[in-house]
This record gives structure tokens, C-alpha cells and sequence, in this order.
């Protein structure tokens, strides 16, 4: 079965569409089949559709997502009401321990990102990884960091991320890794990708699913979910009666 | 002994301009020494086998056994000579004629 990939963290500014349409071009060329640009606390209808009409011309399926880094868990629980109904992934910025916890738990969350380069503060133990077990969370890893740093930071973050893989391998935690990049230069092949995935210790067919089925099952599931005849799991419209 | 199985590996340059040949073999050993130390590095036996200036084109030869450090460590060259440049993996094959049938 032919693989495709999904590099769901291209970080883009959405309003600059110049950027955005070479970041576009570039994912086609690579040979990605999905992928997406993160908006933060306002989904403009306007870019969303510009964004989507670029990938549909270059035959990208653009997936919908919202990233969001919360201050406490009240200002998580407003942003998972407002945006879950509205976005096909929803991506959790953690910086602070309490909302990476309330985060992983919660069911509507669909990755955890800890962007943060200092080991204390990324929260990826196995505590976080036994209650994203048993939500729906997957672990995001971006490759950017490693393309960019280099010397002891580069080796430290490689530690951190090696440990958190493997904690995540250990608790059944889907691993998702993606570019993470703004800079179109810094962009990668979906094999590539992989390639660079060896180094957090990540085997070939792991690595693998971390930019192919990995991201497209969460994209699938939250499609069904946000489908009109999606009444809850395992119950859909087939029809309505006609009175 | 023992033959040293191989591979070769295509490598596209993407960037402005063209570095010379030694740049860009200087930059792939920096970034194979930078992850995996002068040991590591010197188990791949990385050889550069041609460049083509005009389609911005290299092939490497490596040892089987160091492939994945090897293509790992493409992946992470970020620029050569103080130029940009990304280099993305075209083809990996067993010999030089199944590698160009490839491309």
C-alpha cells in the first residue's frame, strides 16, 4: 500500500499568502498529500478558503488546524469550546505543566506540542504519556529544532526527545512528527522527514507512520466527527424518514 | 573478508547558485561528524562519486550499514559555504546503473 504524507505543522503567517503559496508549491513538488498551516485564536473564513483553494490547485488536501498555547486551564477549556466544532485538528501549546496535564486527559485534544528547548520545561513524562494513553493525544515532534540548533542545545534537545519517544513507544502514545518549519528552505521530503526521525530514536515502519498514518488517522476521525450526520460514535445519519 | 556492502545515494541541491564540489562534500562531513563523531563518521565511508553542476546533482557512495546515519545526516545540512541549500534524497540503490535508471 502507497503511503501518504502529511506534514500538519507548517508554520506559516496565514495573511501572508505569498509565503503560504510557496510553502504550498513546495509541499506538492515533495510529494505531501495533506497538509497544514496552524491558526491561533481567529480563524479568518477568507484566508481559510484562499488557503485551501492554493492546495486544491496543486491536488493538497488541507487540513483545518488551530494551535493554541493556554495561560491557565480555564482559557483551555474556552478555546477547546470554541474551536473543536470548528477545526480538523487541534494542536495544545504546553509551557506549563498543569495545562499539558489537563491537556493530555482531555478527549479533545488531538496533539501535544512543547516547543520549549529546556528539559524542565517540557512535561512529556511518563505521568503526561499514561493520560494521553488514555485520551486521544498524540506527542507532536517538530524537526525544525534540529535543522536550526546545533552543538550542546541540538544535543540536549535529542536527549529530551529520545526520552519522551520512548516514553510515548511505552504507553502507546501515536507519535506525530512534522516540519514545525516558517522558512520554506527548511522544508523536508516526507522521506527526509523520516530520515531525521531515526535520530530520536524512532525505527524505520514508527517513523514512518509518524508522517503518513499517524496524522491522517486523526485527520479522519475528527472529518467523521465534524461530518452533518455524525451523531456520536458509532452513530451516523444514513437517512432521514420521510413523514 | 568480508566484502563492505554499499549503497549510493542521489542527492538533489536546492538552492541559489552552486557550491563547488569540496563545499558540498565539506558540509556533508561536518554535519556527519557534528552527529555522530569522528568514529561514527568514519564508518560510512562516504565518498563523493559525482556532481552534476547543471541539474544540481550528487551522488554518494556509504556503507550499507551507515545508511540511515548517512541520510540523516543530509537531512540536517542546512547550508554550504554560507549558502542555503537543503538537500533532498532522490534515490537510494545497490548500484550506480539501477541508481540513474531511477532518476
Amino acid at each position: 500500500m502507497k503511503r501518504v504524507f502529511a506534514d500538519l505543522h507548517l508554520r506559516v503567517n496565514p495573511k501572508d499568502q505569498q509565503t503560504a503559496q510557496r510553502i504550498i508549491e513546495r509541499a506538492a513538488k515533495f510529494g505531501y498529500k495533506s497538509i497544514s498551516i496552524p491558526f491561533n485564536t481567529q480563524l479568518e473564513i477568507a484566508e481559510v478558503a484562499a488557503l485551501k483553494t492554493a492546495s486544491a490547485k496543486v491536488g493538497l488536501d488541507f487540513v483545518l488546524r488551530a494551535d493554541f498555547k493556554p495561560r491557565n486551564q480555564e482559557d483551555l477549556m474556552h478555546f477547546l469550546r470554541k474551536f473543536r466544532r470548528k477545526v480538523e485538528v487541534l494542536c495544545i501549546v504546553c509551557d506549563d505543566k498543569e495545562i499539558a496535564r489537563q491537556a493530555a486527559k482531555d478527549r479533545r485534544v488531538d496533539l501535544l506540542n512543547f516547543p520549549s528547548l529546556d528539559y524542565r520545561k517540557r512535561f512529556f513524562d511518563r505521568a503526561e504519556a499514561e493520560l494521553a494513553s488514555c485520551g486521544l493525544a498524540a506527542l507532536e515532534v517538530d524537526a525544525k529544532s534540529l535543522l536550526v540548533l546545533g552543538g550542546p542545545p541540538r544535543v540536549r534537545l535529542l536527549a529530551s526527545l529520545r526520552r519522551e519517544v520512548s516514553i510515548a513507544r511505552e504507553f502507546h502514545v501515536p507519535i506525530v512528527f512534522s516540519s514545525g518549519v516558517s522558512d520554506p528552505q527548511l522544508m523536508r521530503m516526507p522521506r527526509d522527514l523520516v530520515s531525521l526521525s531515526f535520530l530520536v530514536g524512532l525505527g524505520e515502519s514508527e517513523a514512518l507512520d509518524a508522517v503518513s498514518i499517524n496524522p491522517q488517522t486523526i485527520v479522519g476521525r475528527n472529518r467523521v466527527k465534524l461530518d452533518s450526520k455524525f451523531v456520536a460514535p458509532g452513530i451516523t445519519v444514513v437517512r432521514e424518514a420521510k413523514n | 573478508m568480508k566484502r563492505t556492502k554499499r549503497r549510493y545515494i542521489a542527492v538533489q541541491l536546492d538552492c541559489d547558485g552552486v557550491p563547488t564540489e569540496r563545499d558540498l562534500l565539506d558540509a556533508v562531513w561536518a554535519s556527519l561528524t557534528k552527529l555522530y563523531g569522528e568514529v561514527g563518521a568514519s564508518l560510512a565511508g562516504l565518498v563523493l562519486i559525482s556532481f552534476d553542476v547543471e541539474r544540481k546533482m550528487a551522488v554518494f557512495r556509504v556503507a550499507l550499514v551507515c545508511l540511515p546515519q548517512v541520510r540523516a545526516s543530509l537531512a540536517v545540512v542546512t547550508s554550504v559555504a554560507d549558502v542555503e541549500v537543503s538537500l533532498h534524497v532522490l534515490s537510494v540503490s545497490g548500484t550506480l546503473k539501477a541508481l540513474f535508471s531511477n532518476l
